[in-house]
């Protein structure tokens, strides 16, 4: 592996950028979907019903279904491949929003309001403070998701560490081969323990554990 | 004071009103206790005080305002609220719990520092020790002070408690009970408590008010509750053991009748239940009641006590602690 | 939709690929899973490791998997097999071992006063107890698998994937999205059945207690 990227430095940053650059584009699209509507679903209980009906169907589909199916409307490369990243990690985020955000505490909820909080010094300083963890734990599991889908985007000519996999086996080019899987593996890895020391230095700043 | 007049509350879908014209006064600086059965309006009662619940009809003045018109999260910063859940924000330290209310209300941090710090104090809680801590780190006891210290660190007049003590194991609740009426008798605080538990609404109501079916039956000093109930279902409310409860608001000292005896020497500041119980212990049938300094005050005889306990027969000098 | 009219013979054939890719990953899953399951919620220690091991592989995309064992395994079912049972097995494992764990001590404490041997009590009592727990995992494997299978195609095991491959080297659009949609019903369909079963079991669970 290391020879391959020794030998090749310009094929495999130019792969690993892609790689990051889509996954980055999706998991800010994610975010900036999922958490307003997470806390929007949160007070129209009644849309939440279906909007997570439709979510977890969402969350069931294959991930090379979901970033080629829409192959013959949006095309191949960068932005297709953003589009269906972005939908197969919104249900994570969107899931663990509205589930932290509605498993708060309602005693604590009902003491903020005897108290005096407003409405919206209820979920500025009490809900959304509160659902903070659960809903960490989803953008870690959506960023996870996406870094390790992103492999796929190879397919519809997104680019990223996928294709070295996917032309090293088309020219049987093995050591390319086994240099963009062992580099994807670990990036994932690599994601995955950087979300869960963010995360576990972040609930330890709230004080809600030691 | 808080005064109700005929305040109503229909939910959206119930067949009957949850409270029904209600007229309720408390008069400034005493506690007023409802309780009554699950469902009869205790808990709605109290919630539309402070608009967490808003009432269908009829008006509530609160320290002269009808509150029925006012901003509501302006009106509950002037409220004190304690529920039996506590409800502590478990992000927040002791500090900032207690700090919260006055936070809101936009007072300069050091007087918020000095001020939670008396409130702890004051609700038995050493400051140095506990401001910096978590909600997590503390016993139930404990969380229910921090509860208490924190609804009235803005110094409201007036105070809702919804059950406070109810998720309190029973050996530390008759502590915390005693306690906390100690705080709110001397920060003179017109309370409104819920509970469902008769010896507590005994112990800690200057009034008790037994609500049924959203309506009052009964609103009157504990002991003419005991006394004289107004109907059989106050009397089964109160309790068959009524008379003995009855005695044990009595104190030796205020009911012992004048004289001097041999038989046992008591000190005044017990029951009138403590004297019968050690009458009947050791056996004997009178005892001498000794004031403050050790001296002879009086007698209580079996006979005597057991007039006091008879129903319909008033507090010796007509009134209740009300 | 000409070609899938034309063709459907062999969306049947990749369904069947595709199925028996999971089912045959699935089966030495289970049959493996299980008794280390049954290890795991004896031994707190290996069941740590397990959740350790789970997590980290779990985070590797299929596509590295499947590369990474072409030096070694080649192409084709087999190959295929070994990384789904990877992926599945500490699912398994971790479900197994948690249904195991939660059930409440008062009830073992009554079956084995009642007279219970181990492996009696094992498979009278504490496996039934553990059963939604363990189905909800084989519910997960099931979704995952389906999902992974599709990739598989990448190493000439068949499939519903081969028809997307195919399509995306044809560029012929309408089979791609075939592709997708036949994947994407079977993950739904699975999931689905197996969220009934997951359910009934927790029900009658429920009215027994």
């Amino acid at each position: 592996m290391l020879q391959w990227i020794a030998d090749n430095p310009r094929i495999f940053t130019v792969a690993l950028q892609n790689h990051l650059w889509i996954s980055a584009a999706a998991l800010a699209a994610v975010l900036a979907i999922a958490l307003p509507l997470g806390l929007a679903l949160t007070r129209r209980r009644a849309l939440a019903g279906a909007a997570i009906g439709i979510v977890n169907v969402l969350r069931t589909v294959p991930s090379l279904a979901l970033l080629v199916i829409m192959l013959p409307v949006l095309g191949t490369g960068f932005l297709p491949s953003v589009v269906a990243l972005t939908l197969y990690g919104l249900p994570a985020l969107l899931l663990n929003t509205y589930t932290g955000l509605t498993e708060v505490d309602r005693d604590i909820v009902d003491a903020a309001r005897g108290q005096g909080f407003s409405d919206r010094q209820v979920m500025t300083r009490i809900e959304i403070p509160l659902a903070l963890p659960v809903v960490f734990a989803g953008v870690r599991t959506a960023a996870v998701q996406i870094v390790s889908a992103a492999t796929l985007a190879a397919f519809i000519g997104g680019g990223g560490l996928g294709e070295l996999i996917t032309s090293g086996m088309a020219n049987f080019n093995f050591p390319q081969l086994v240099a963009g899987a062992l580099a994807v593996a670990l990036l994932a890895l690599a994601v995955e323990l950087a979300f869960a020391a963010l995360e576990w230095v972040m609930t330890r700043s709230t004080g809600l554990r030691d | 004071m808080i005064r109700l007049e005929a305040v109503s509350k229909m939910f959206p879908g119930a067949a009957r009103p949850a409270v029904d014209a209600l007229d309720l006064e408390v008069p400034s600086g005493r506690t007023c206790v409802l309780i009554g059965p699950s469902g009869c309006g205790k808990t709605t009662t109290m919630r539309m005080v402070n608009r967490l619940i808003e009432p269908s009809a009829g008006r509530i003045i609160v320290e002269g305002e009808d509150v029925t018109t006012v901003d509501p999260v302006g009106l509950r910063r002037r409220i004190g609220y304690v529920i039996q859940q506590v409800g502590l924000f478990p992000h927040m330290t002791i500090a900032d719990n207690v700090a919260a209310v006055p936070r809101l209300l936009g007072w300069p941090e050091a007087r918020i520092r000095e001020r939670s710090a008396e409130m702890l104090s004051l609700v038995g809680l050493e400051p140095g020790q506990f401001l910096s801590r978590h909600p997590r780190h503390l016993s139930g006891g404990q969380r229910q002070r921090v509860g208490v210290a924190r609804a009235l660190a803005a110094d409201p007049p007036v105070m809702l408690m919804d059950e406070p003590f109810g998720a309190i194991d029973p050996i530390v609740r008759g502590r915390l009970q005693e306690e906390f009426l100690d705080i709110l008798r001397r920060l003179k605080k017109t309370v409104i408590l819920v509970t469902h538990d008769i010896d507590e609404a005994i112990r800690m109501g200057d009034l008790v008010a037994i609500m049924r079916d959203g309506r009052l039956v009964q609103y009157d000093a504990p002991e003419r509750l005991l006394a004289a109930p107004a109907d059989g279902f106050v009397a089964d409310f109160v309790g068959a053991d009524r008379a003995l409860r009855r005695l044990s608001l009595l104190r030796a000292m205020d009911v012992a009748e004048p004289g001097e005896s041999g038989g046992l020497r008591l000190p005044g500041s017990l029951s009138a239940r403590d004297v019968l119980s050690a009458l009947l212990a050791e056996g004997r049938d009178v005892a001498t009641i000794l004031d403050g300094e050790g001296r002879a005050a009086g007698t209580l005889t079996l006979a005597a006590i057991q007039r006091l306990s008879v129903l319909d027969n008033p507090h010796p000098d007509g009134t209740g602690r009300a | 939709m000409s070609w899938l009219v034309e063709n459907y013979d062999r969306l049947l054939v990749a369904l069947w690929e595709h199925i028996q890719l999971v089912g045959v990953g699935l089966a030495i899953s289970l049959a493996l899973g299980l008794p280390l399951g049954v290890v795991a919620a004896r031994r707190p220690g290996f069941a740590v490791f397990i959740l350790l091991v789970s997590g980290a592989l779990y985070t590797v995309p299929a596509l590295a998997i499947f590369a990474l064992l072409i030096p070694y395994l080649g192409l084709g079912f087999w190959p295929a097999i070994v990384a789904l049972v990877a992926y599945a097995l500490l699912i398994i494992i971790r479900n197994v071992s948690t249904g195991l764990r939660q059930v409440s001590p008062d009830i073992l404490d009554a079956a084995q006063g009642m007279g219970y041997g181990p492996m009696r009590r094992l498979f009278a009592i504490e496996l039934p107890l553990a059963m939604p727990v363990i189905v909800a995992g084989i519910r997960i494997t099931v979704v995952t698998q389906v999902s992974v299978a599709t990739v598989a195609a990448f190493i000439n095991a068949g499939g519903l994937g081969d028809i997307i491959f195919q399509g995306i080297t044809q560029d012929f659009g309408e089979k791609v999205v075939i592709g997708a949609v036949a994947t994407s019903a079977l993950a739904v369909a699975c999931d689905e059945a197996l969220r009934r079963i997951e359910m009934r079991l927790r029900a009658a669970q429920a009215d027994a207690l």
